[in-house]
C-alpha cells in the first residue's frame, strides 16, 4: 500500500498499547511519515507527558497547539481541560468554576464513569469536524486503560438516559465505529507478555466497540546483523562455552583479513553477536505467535540502539515505516 | 546505614514495591516474597493484576482476594528453606475488598444492602481511579492487623504516577467528605431547609447535564454511607502510620529506559516529600555490556574494516562479517553506556539504598524456576556488593 493511501484511510488514528512499548515513538514516527506525503498532522497527547516534545527537541506541550516539525503540530488534551472546555461550550461556564472548586465535579465524574474519556474523545471529534488537520493522531492512555478509554462511550449510553453528556457519548460512538473517520493502531513489542496482552486487548476492543483496528505495530525488533545469515544457520554465532567456539570464527575472519583482534575482544564480539542472535530468535518467535493469534497485518519497527529518541531516530523510523506500509 | 536487599526480606515487615507500569513490579514482588520465605519467614505477596501465566504459577484466580498458601515443594523443591518459611499469595480484587469493608463496618444489614446496591457505590468501588490504590492499602492494613505474617510484600497498581497509592486514602476521604453532597445526607425535610436555593439550583444544573437518575444515585449513596466515613478515616491514618514504621521498606523498581527512569526519579523525590525513603532500587531488563571497550572506538574499528581493501570474495565476506560484529558490539556497548548514565540520575536520588540489576532474560518470568533464577541474580551477594555485576554480560 502507498504511504499516502495508508495515512488517508481514516482521519483520526488512535495509537494504543501497554506502557513502555513505545506508543509515543510510534506516534511521532507516523506523524513524520504522514507529513512527508504532504499531509498536515495534529498529535493529541492525552496524558500530558513530556516525551513527545522532547523527541522533537521542542519545549513541552500545552493546551494550545505548537509546531513540532514541518507539517506536524501537537497539543495536550487532558481530561480536566476537556471537561472545562466542554462545560464552557455548553453554556455552563458560570458553574464550571464552582463545580471544580467544590469538588462536586469529581463526584459527578465518579457517578458517570468514563465521562472524562468521553469528553476527551468528544473534543477529538470536534477537532475532526473542524478539519483541524488532514490527520489527527491520538496518543492514547497506557495499558488496560486503553480498553476503558475506547469503551466508555458505549458504557455511558447504558447508564445515562438524557442530557448533553449522553449526546456527547453518542457522537463519540459514531466517530469510533466509522472506519473512514477513525482507526486504532495497536503497538506492542515482540516479547511474551506484551504480545499476550495485546491479543487480549485487541479482542476486547473488537468485541466491545465497533472500532476498526489497523495493522499492529511491532516495535523494537532487532534487525538482521548482516552476517550472511550466520545467526540463522548457526555459523559461528551459536554460543559455545564462554563464546569460545564463535570467538574462533572471529579469529578465522581476522586472519583472512590479516588484521589483529585480541582474544578478549574476539570473545566480546562473539558474545555480543550470540546475544543478539538469541534475542532476535525470541523476537521472531513472539512476532510469529502474534501473527497466529491475531489476524492483523504487522508493521515491524527496528530496535534503536540509543536510549534517547531524537529527530534522527524518528526520521529513520519513518523510512522503515514507509517501507513496511508499502509491503502491506 | 547502607541498605541491602537481604535486609529488605529478612528484617522488613511491610515491603512496598513501586515503579511505573511494565517494569516487572509484580514479578519482583513475587521474587522478594519467595526469598523471604526461603529465609524462614512467613511471607505473603499481594499481587495486582499479574500476567496470566504468573498468576497461574502462584495458583491465583479471581477468587484469591485473601492469601492462599503455596505448597513448599513448588517454591522450594530441594528443601533448602530455613525452618518456618511459608509462602502465601493473593491477587487484589478491588471491588470485593471494598464490599468486604462495607459489610464489616455497616451498622446494620439494611445499611449494607443500601450501599452495596447503589450504582454510584458500584462506580466508586470499581471504576474510580485511585480506588485500586486505596484498596491495596486497606488490604495491607488488614494483613498487618490480622494475618500473622512476618513479611508482607505489596505490589502497587500501574497508575500513571507510581506514587498514587500514597495519596489514594486522602483522595477517597476528600470525596466522601464533600460538602455539597454532605448537605444532602441530612434527612429530606431538614435538607430542604438547610440546603439553600443556591445549592438546589446547582444540583438542578448538574441533573440537567448528566440526568436526574445519576444525581439521585449520588444523593442516595451519601445518605446510605453516613456514619461510615469515620472508620475509613481511622484506617487511612493507620495505613499512613504503617508506611512510616521503621520495619517498612520501599523497593523502587525500574527499567533503564529513559521514561521509566524519569518516573523512578520523580518517585524517589516524592517519597522523600512524604518523609519516607527508598531502601532498594532494582533495575530490570538491563542490557549487558560486553568487555570494556567504548562504543566510539568500536564503531571506528567497524568503519575502518569496511574500508579495508581485499582481494577475494572469501575475504570480502569475512570483512563484512567482522565489520558487522564490531558494529554490533559498538551498538550494545553504546546502549549499555546510555542506560548506565540514565540510571545515575536515579541512583543519586536514592542515597544509600541497595542497588541491584537484573539483565535481559531469555524468557519472561512466570514459574517458580524462573522466579528462583531471578532471586539468585538479586541475592547472590553480587547484587548487594557490586552495583554492576553484569559488566561482563551473561555467561552463555
Amino acid at each position: 500500500m502507498e504511504l499516502a493511501q495508508f495515512c488517508s484511510t481514516s482521519r483520526v488514528i488512535i495509537v494504543a498499547g501497554k506502557g513502555g512499548v513505545g506508543k509515543t515513538t510510534v506516534t511521532a514516527t507516523l506523524a513524520v511519515a504522514a507529513a512527508r506525503t504532504g499531509m498536515s498532522v495534529l498529535i493529541v497527547e492525552v496524558e500530558g507527558k513530556s516525551g513527545l516534545a522532547a523527541a522533537f527537541d521542542c519545549p513541552s506541550l500545552g493546551y494550545e497547539e505548537s509546531d513540532l516539525a514541518p507539517g506536524v503540530r501537537a497539543r495536550t488534551l487532558t481530561p480536566d481541560a476537556a471537561l472545562v472546555d466542554w462545560l464552557e461550550n455548553n453554556g455552563l461556564k458560570r458553574i464550571s468554576k464552582r463545580l471544580v472548586q467544590t469538588g462536586a465535579l469529581d463526584i459527578v465524574a465518579t457517578a458517570v464513569p468514563g465521562m472524562k474519556d468521553i469528553l476527551v474523545l468528544g473534543k477529538v471529534k470536534s477537532l475532526d469536524v473542524q478539519r483541524s488537520a488532514d490527520l489527527i493522531l491520538v496518543d492514547a492512555p497506557a495499558a488496560g486503560h486503553a480498553i476503558t478509554f475506547l469503551t466508555s462511550a458505549q458504557g455511558l449510553l447504558d447508564a445515562v438516559s438524557v442530557g448533553p453528556v449522553r449526546k456527547q457519548a453518542t457522537d463519540v460512538v459514531e466517530l469510533l465505529s466509522d472506519p473512514e473517520r477513525c482507526r486504532v493502531l495497536l503497538v506492542t513489542m515482540p516479547e511474551e507478555t506484551p504480545v499476550s496482552e495485546l491479543v487480549d486487548t485487541a479482542f476486547a476492543i473488537e468485541d466491545r466497540t465497533g472500532v476498526h483496528l489497523g495493522p499492529v505495530v511491532v516495535n523494537g525488533c532487532y534487525e538482521e546483523l548482516g552476517v550472511d545469515g550466520t545467526a540463522r544457520q548457526g555459523n559461528g554465532d551459536r554460543p559455545g562455552p564462554n563464546g569460545s567456539a564463535s570467538a574462533a570464527a572471529v579469529q578465522h575472519d581476522a586472519e583472512l583479513l590479516d588484521v589483529f583482534v585480541s582474544e578478549r575482544e574476539a570473545r566480546d564480539l562473539a558474545r555480543a553477536a550470540a546475544f543478539r542472535a538469541e534475542r532476535a530468535a525470541i523476537q521472531h518467535h513472539q512476532a510469529d505467535r502474534l501473527a497466529q493469534r491475531l489476524p492483523l497485518p504487522q508493521i515491524r519497527l527496528p530496535f534503536l540502539f540509543t536510549a534517547d529518541l531524537g529527530l534522527d531516530e524518528i526520521e529513520h523510523l519513518a523510512d522503515v515505516f514507509a517501507r513496511e506500509v508499502k509491503a502491506l | 546505614v547502607t541498605g541491602s536487599l537481604a535486609d529488605v526480606v529478612e528484617r522488613g515487615h511491610v515491603v512496598i514495591c513501586c515503579g511505573s507500569g511494565g517494569v516487572g513490579k509484580t514479578t519482583t514482588a513475587a521474587v522478594l516474597a519467595v526469598e523471604g520465605a526461603r529465609r524462614g519467614r512467613s511471607a505473603v505477596v499481594v499481587t495486582i493484576d499479574p500476567a496470566k501465566r504468573l498468576a497461574n504459577a502462584l495458583g491465583l484466580d479471581e477468587l484469591s482476594n485473601s492469601p492462599r498458601e503455596i505448597a513448599t515443594d513448588r517454591w522450594d523443591p530441594k528443601g533448602e528453606r530455613a525452618p518456618a518459611g511459608q509462602l502465601f499469595a493473593m491477587m487484589l480484587d478491588t471491588k470485593s475488598t471494598f464490599d468486604d469493608l462495607v459489610t464489616r463496618y455497616a451498622s446494620s444489614d439494611e445499611q449494607r444492602t443500601r450501599i452495596l446496591e447503589n450504582s454510584f457505590y458500584r462506580n466508586i468501588s470499581s471504576a474510580l481511579s485511585g480506588t485500586q490504590e486505596y484498596m491495596a492499602m486497606e488490604k495491607l492494613h488488614e494483613l498487618d492487623e490480622g494475618g500473622g505474617f512476618d513479611l508482607i510484600v505489596v505490589d502497587t497498581p500501574p497508575s500513571r504516577h507510581a506514587l498514587d497509592f500514597l495519596d489514594a486514602p486522602q483522595r477517597l476521604l476528600r470525596l466522601l467528605d464533600n460538602r455539597i453532597f454532605r448537605l444532602l445526607m441530612v434527612p429530606t425535610r431538614t435538607y430542604l431547609r438547610v440546603a439553600g436555593a443556591a445549592v438546589q439550583a446547582f444540583i438542578k444544573t448538574v441533573s440537567r447535564v448528566v440526568g436526574s437518575e445519576v444525581v439521585n444515585d449520588i444523593v442516595a449513596f451519601f445518605r446510605a454511607f453516613e456514619g461510615m466515613e469515620e472508620g475509613f478515616r481511622d484506617r487511612a491514618h493507620k495505613v499512613v502510620e504503617l508506611l512510616g514504621e521503621p520495619t517498612t521498606r520501599f523497593v523502587l523498581i525500574t527499567s533503564p529506559r529513559r521514561d521509566a527512569v524519569e518516573e523512578a526519579r520523580f518517585f524517589a523525590e516524592k517519597i522523600g516529600d512524604h518523609d519516607l525513603a527508598v531502601d532498594a532500587l532494582i533495575v530490570n531488563r538491563v542490557h549487558p555490556r560486553f568487555g570494556t571497550e567504548h562504543a566510539a572506538g568500536l564503531r571506528a574499528r567497524a568503519a575502518s574494516l569496511r574500508d579495508l581493501r581485499v582481494g577475494s570474495k572469501e575475504a570480502a565476506a569475512a570483512r563484512s562479517r567482522l565489520a558487522a560484529r564490531y558494529q554490533n558490539l559498538a551498538d550494545f556497548n553504546e546502549i549499555a553506556e546510555l542506560e548506565r548514565s540514565h540510571l545515575e540520575a536515579v541512583r543519586v536520588r536514592v542515597g544509600s539504598a541497595a542497588v541491584a540489576f537484573v539483565p535481559y532474560l531469555a524468557h519472561d518470568v512466570y514459574d517458580f524456576d524462573a522466579l528462583a533464577a531471578v532471586g539468585r541474580l538479586l541475592f547472590a551477594g553480587a547484587g548487594d556488593a557490586d552495583p554492576e555485576p553484569w559488566a561482563e554480560g551473561p555467561e552463555d
